[in-house]
């Protein structure tokens, strides 16, 4: 067993990142997210890593994109407000291909909302954000574990496909300490030869940029982006199932209410109804080809999905179902979570 | 009915009864009641339109008996600057904290006070940033001591704390500029006079007026209110000099 | 076995860190563990709390509303917290200081003197929360004496080694000030 602790989610995920080499870290504190500087600030004199906290979300995306230009492993985490703030960078950066990883701890919207837990940003995060064709690696974690894992994870995928990757995490999950085995350090360093970390005689300049001012540079660029995207989609979906093989209702969910609903099909089968989880990991890519599996399924009669905004994820669902199974939302708004009974009322009222 | 005493003083009308969520002996409280006084005072409850910041003093609409309008943080100066357009008969004021004015909101700040825009920046500066649990601010003094620098302030790589009240008293658009403190009876009146002269001079229409508070954060300095005022006047004030920055020509 | 408790009082008191305890306790004896405290301007005023679920599966909800066992230290955590104990659920409150007590009649009730005891017979008032964290599992065994006191040892930075007596003393006066569920 490796380095076994209690951690909360902000630190666990901030620690994975120094695991994970990161080398600069640059942002601005906003609740629920404000530990990951905190722990990276008490952290700084036993590592190498520069840590900048920034005057504004703004002045942080950007830092990222400076950074990551350099060949840095580079990260930011904000949480809701400050994630609307970074969209003009994120476009930059996507259109650049600039891998970095950034974290979103939402919390309930639209507004200065709230700063309770919330999954309001979820179309913002998988369906661009800012101006412009792009999409970003989107993980879910629903646990402490996987708020490490997947920052290892997000920095490799990063680096992978020189694309930024986000952490869309929630304030509870943030927030919440529970049992963490800690992952490796890395030590292997990717070779990152379009940096512009100073041009030699042997190669021509790198210049990081996103504009394509001719319109046909600008849909040649268009053209590769999508080209990678597919790519993702063929080969980064990830999703964990939970009693699936004979359910026939599927509940989806992600992040904190993930949890909220094994419990769900728990008191499901308890009271003898066949339910499943299918929880995407990846929110995007999404999940499309496990979602038209199931809906194509004879015993499987609807689609339920919970969230905690006001039904966005069930776009996604509906459209892979494609109206062969029809898809019911329910949850919560404004920070707060849905019960595990609320759920299971839905869902047994909408099987008459 | 007689009882022998005599009312000296009593609670502003427009400052209601609801109770504050300040922390106790937190200088927001208090700039909130000499704001409360002087809109009675002055008579101008119903011409005064406050913007709120995000920070501590983002429930201040919940205090003061005005129209306010809440900002995105760091924005309040853009809502002021364009409240005041659309209404400049009116008193505009923005009331912001040193992450909201001085990090986040510089660009707007400055770029307010170069335009000269016609409202009141009244400025609580308490080195810290209190709403979100005590990080660094742009205001933190060299060596202090916040969450995310743990080790105390290192002017190499966060430099200095900036002085707002110097840096705005440079712009020709700036009418009026004071730096002020609440840590005493005297310092208080001062501080109430400081911003009675900035709403005068934003009526008399002579351009942006600002009031730097040199305030306090008991909570995140990790002190009592008692020890957070010795703090003010032994480690702020000496960084922050107090007194007015900027005049009117007359 | 899944245990909802919350502990709720003033910021000082030690609620979040007798939560932190029990739950790290609970996961070194290999159970599934959640802690999740209230965070935000919601603390300033005074109150804070915090959420621990002990289960030996997965926990779901590290947030729920309703409570096998509310541990409060002030008034206004008892005023918030006691109609959200689960009929026949377990709420703990401070006597000394909680003036107007629990009404319900369908749970059960442990007034327990915390502040007084650790005040006058261990003469240090920050261990108050241990003496209340030695009642609660006697009351509700989630989880062994001697794993808290492993766990103050790994929790607790070396120079404060030397106070570990005294919290030992504390979490057995608490359990001697109650009998069992
Ligand atoms: C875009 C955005 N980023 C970050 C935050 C989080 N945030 C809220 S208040 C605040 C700083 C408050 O400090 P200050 O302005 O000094 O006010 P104080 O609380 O000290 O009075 C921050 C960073 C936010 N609400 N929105
Ligand atoms: S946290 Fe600081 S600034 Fe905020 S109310 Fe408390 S003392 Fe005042
Ligand atoms: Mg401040």
């Amino acid at each position: 067993m490796g380095d076994i602790k209690f951690m909360k989610g902000n630190e666990a995920l901030a620690e994975a990142a120094i695991r994970a080499g990161m080398q600069g870290y640059f942002g601005y504190p906003i609740t629920p997210q404000s530990e990951v500087v905190e722990y990276l600030a008490l952290q700084e004199p036993k590592h190498d890593f520069v840590l900048v906290q920034a005057e504004s979300e703004v002045a942080s995306i950007n830092m990222v994109y400076g950074a990551a230009g350099a060949g840095a492993r580079t990260m930011t985490t904000t949480s809701s407000p400050g994630f609307s703030l970074m969209q003009e960078g994120m476009s930059y950066i996507a259109c650049a291909e600039l891998p970095c990883v950034v974290v979103n701890v939402v919390r309930g919207g639209p507004g200065l909302g709230t700063i309770q837990p919330g999954q309001g940003d979820y179309f913002q995060a998988v369906k661009g954000g800012g101006h412009g064709d792009y999409r970003l690696i989107v993980l879910a974690p629903n646990s402490v574990q996987e708020m490490a894992d997947h920052t290892m994870l997000a920095f490799d995928l990063a680096d992978q496909y020189r694309n930024p990757v986000l952490i869309l995490s929630d304030g509870a999950i943030g927030q919440i300490m529970e049992k963490v085995e800690l992952p490796d350090p890395v030590t292997t360093k990717i070779e990152k030869p379009w940096a512009s970390t100073g041009k030699t005689p042997d190669r021509p300049r790198n210049v990081i940029t996103s504009l394509y001012i001719k319109p046909e540079d600008m849909e040649q660029k268009n053209i590769e982006l999508q080209a990678k995207y597919r790519k993702i989609e063929a080969s980064e979906v990830r999703f964990e199932e939970y009693l699936l093989d004979d359910a026939e209702v599927v509940i989806m969910a992600y992040g904190v209410t993930s949890r909220i609903c094994k419990k769900v099909v728990d008191l499901g089968r308890e009271k003898g109804v066949k339910m499943g989880l299918l929880r995407p990991i990846t929110l995007w890519p999404f999940p499309v080809e496990r979602v038209a599996q199931l809906a194509a399924q004879e015993r499987v009669r609807m689609f339920v999905t919970a969230e905690m905004n006001a039904g966005q994820m069930v776009e996604d669902v509906r459209l892979a179902a494609n109206g062969r199974k029809p898809v019911y939302s329910t949850g919560r708004m404004g920070g707060i979570l849905p019960t595990p009974e609320e759920i299971l009322d839905f869902s047994l009222q909408h099987m008459k | 009915m007689k009882t022998g005493y005599e009312k000296i003083y009593e609670r502003p009308d427009t400052l209601l009864s609801t109770r504050m969520h300040y922390c106790p002996g937190c200088m927001h409280a208090i700039v909130h009641k000499l704001i409360a006084e002087l809109i009675d005072e002055m008579k101008l409850q119903e011409k005064t339109v406050g913007v709120c910041p995000v920070g501590c003093s983002v429930f201040a609409y919940d205090y003061i008996d005005i129209d306010w309008q809440e900002a995105a943080h760091g924005r309040a100066a853009a809502l002021a600057t364009a409240i005041k357009r659309m209404l400049p008969d009116r008193l505009v004021f923005s009331y912001q904290g040193d992450g909201d004015l001085a990090a986040i909101g510089t660009a707007e700040t400055i770029h307010a006070c170069n335009r000269g825009e016609q409202f009141t920046f009244i400025f609580i500066n308490n080195a810290i940033y209190g709403m979100t649990g005590g990080q660094m601010a742009p205001t933190t003094l060299e060596g202090m001591k916040t969450t995310t620098s743990p080790y105390g302030r290192l002017a190499k790589t966060a430099g200095m704390p900036l002085k707002m009240c110097e840096l705005v008293s440079q712009f020709d658009g700036v009418a009026f500029a004071q730096r002020v403190s609440c840590n005493n009876p005297a310092n208080v009146r001062r501080t109430k006079k400081a911003i009675q002269r900035a709403f005068e001079i934003q009526q008399q229409g002579l351009g942006t007026t600002f009031v730097e508070v040199v305030s306090n954060c008991p909570s995140n300095w990790k002190c009592t209110p008692e020890v957070s005022l010795q703090k003010v006047k032994e480690e702020m004030l000496p960084y922050f000099p107090l007194g007015v920055y900027k005049e009117p020509r007359s | 076995m899944l245990k909802e408790m919350i502990f709720s009082g003033f910021g000082g008191q030690g609620v979040l860190s007798m939560g932190k305890l029990l739950a790290y306790a609970a996961m070194k004896e290999g159970k599934e563990v959640s802690w999740m405290p209230s965070y935000g301007p919601e603390m300033r005023g005074g109150t804070a709390n915090c959420m621990v679920n002990i289960s030996d599966r997965q926990i779901s909800s590290p947030i729920v509303t309703e409570y096998d066992v509310v541990v409060v230290l002030n008034q206004p955590s008892l005023d918030k917290f006691e109609s959200r104990v689960k009929k026949g659920g377990t709420l703990i409150w401070e006597s000394t200081t909680i003036k107007n007590g629990p009404t319900r009649d369908d749970i059960h009730v442990v007034p327990l003197p915390a502040i007084d005891k650790a005040t006058n017979e261990l003469k240090n008032v920050k261990v108050m929360n241990m003496l209340v964290l030695g009642a609660l599992v006697k009351l509700e065994p989630v989880v062994n004496r001697e794993s808290l006191i492993t766990a103050l040892k790994d929790t607790l930075p070396k120079r404060y080694h030397n106070l570990i007596p005294l919290n030992e003393e504390a979490i057995e006066m608490g359990m001697s000030l109650v009998k069992d569920n």
